[in-house]
């Protein structure tokens, strides 16, 4: 198809990651204890219900960033930068979509005028 | 009256102009593939991230119904979790005989990976099921409707996620490992592990939060 059989070999090795059985070994072993652990913590309760909450959304991002880390193939370099590019908007637009919903329906649910005819609906924020 | 590039180019006007990306590049098949795939896997982040952001406002209104506290087995997801994490490393392991070039050894493993994967799709089932027996349906608490919408959503990618690996599987045995079809491992290699990932948000957020709540 080339007139450069050089250049069209080049091209046709396709860029992929190279796994390692080390990789996968040591995401695996991480993983697990990553996910023992806040299950532990919320099933026996050792610590306060906001430490606990804290502590295993750390272990969920650490988690994440393992599993991109090791079974992904996630590097700075990868496809020329452009993965880890579309990454870091991608993160950006959820942050942003996560916390402005958030914020949003917050402030709408706590300033919204209290309805007597469905007593139902005011369930939700207090408990009698 | 010229503006300033103006008479710089009428200073190098005599000598020809010179584009620097002239030529045009090879483009063999399937080379951008992989950063179209993993451009597709983000924006399917921005799906969950939609639904994620759902269930953030609704989680809390159970009009009067069950909260999770009532409804969640940890014991269960824990062991959901577990099948999904086995499902992970038995890919990695169908991508590592990808590059020792075994093909018998790559269906083997993504057929292990399909069991693992068709017992979280089980277990998850039984859950659902579970919930809509006692009254707990999407239709009773807009909780248990973002609930059911997220958790459902990625059991739904889970889904397609085997029957690609059953397709894939067909196409190993059909043409063996051919440029596309490592192309094809990977690709559905990263959409598995993505699943992963997008679950470890789903039992952190969902199901030990809603716990804690």
């Amino acid at each position: 198809m080339s007139a450069d059989p050089h250049a069209a070999h080049d091209h046709n090795e396709i860029e992929m990651p190279h796994a390692s059985m080390r990789d996968y070994v040591v995401g695996f072993v991480l993983s697990v204890i990553l996910t023992a652990i806040p299950f532990w913590l919320v099933m026996t309760m050792p610590l306060s219900a906001g430490a606990t909450g804290a502590i295993i959304m750390g272990f969920a991002v650490v988690q994440i960033v393992v599993h991109m880390v090791f079974f992904l193939h996630m590097t700075p370099k990868a496809e020329g930068g452009w993965s880890l590019t579309s990454l870091v908007f991608t993160i950006i637009v959820v942050v942003i979509m996560l916390a402005g919903s958030l914020w949003v329906m917050h402030h709408l649910n706590t300033n919204m005028m209290p309805m007597p005819h469905e007593p139902t609906s005011q369930v939700t924020g207090q408990v009698p | 009256m010229s503006v300033p590039t103006m008479t710089a180019n009428a200073l190098t006007a005599d000598e020809p102009v010179q584009f620097y990306d002239l030529d045009e590049h090879a483009h063999p098949e399937g080379h951008s593939t992989m950063l179209g795939f993993w451009i597709y896997l983000m924006s399917d982040c921005l799906i969950f991230a939609i639904l994620f952001a759902c269930y953030a406002v609704l989680g809390g209104s159970y009009a009067a119904g069950p909260s999770p506290k009532d409804l969640f087995d940890l014991k269960l997801i824990a062991l959901n979790t577990a099948m999904l994490l086995f499902s992970s490393i038995t890919y990695g392991f169908a991508v590592l005989q990808m590059q020792q070039g075994k093909v018998k050894g790559v269906q083997l493993w993504l057929a292990v990976t399909a069991l693992f994967g068709l017992a979280f799709l089980g277990i998850e089932l039984y859950e659902f099921h579970h919930l809509i027996e006692i009254g707990a349906g999407p239709q009773r608490s807009a909780f248990l409707s973002s609930f059911f919408t997220l958790v459902g959503t990625h059991g739904l990618h889970v889904t397609f996620g085997i029957v690609w690996l059953v397709t894939l599987m067909f196409q190993l045995s059909k043409h063996g490992l051919i440029a596309a079809n490592k192309r094809r491992v990977m690709c559905l290699s990263m959409f598995w592990h993505f699943l992963d990932v997008v679950w470890i948000g789903v039992f952190t957020f969902v199901y030990l939060m809603g716990v804690l709540r």
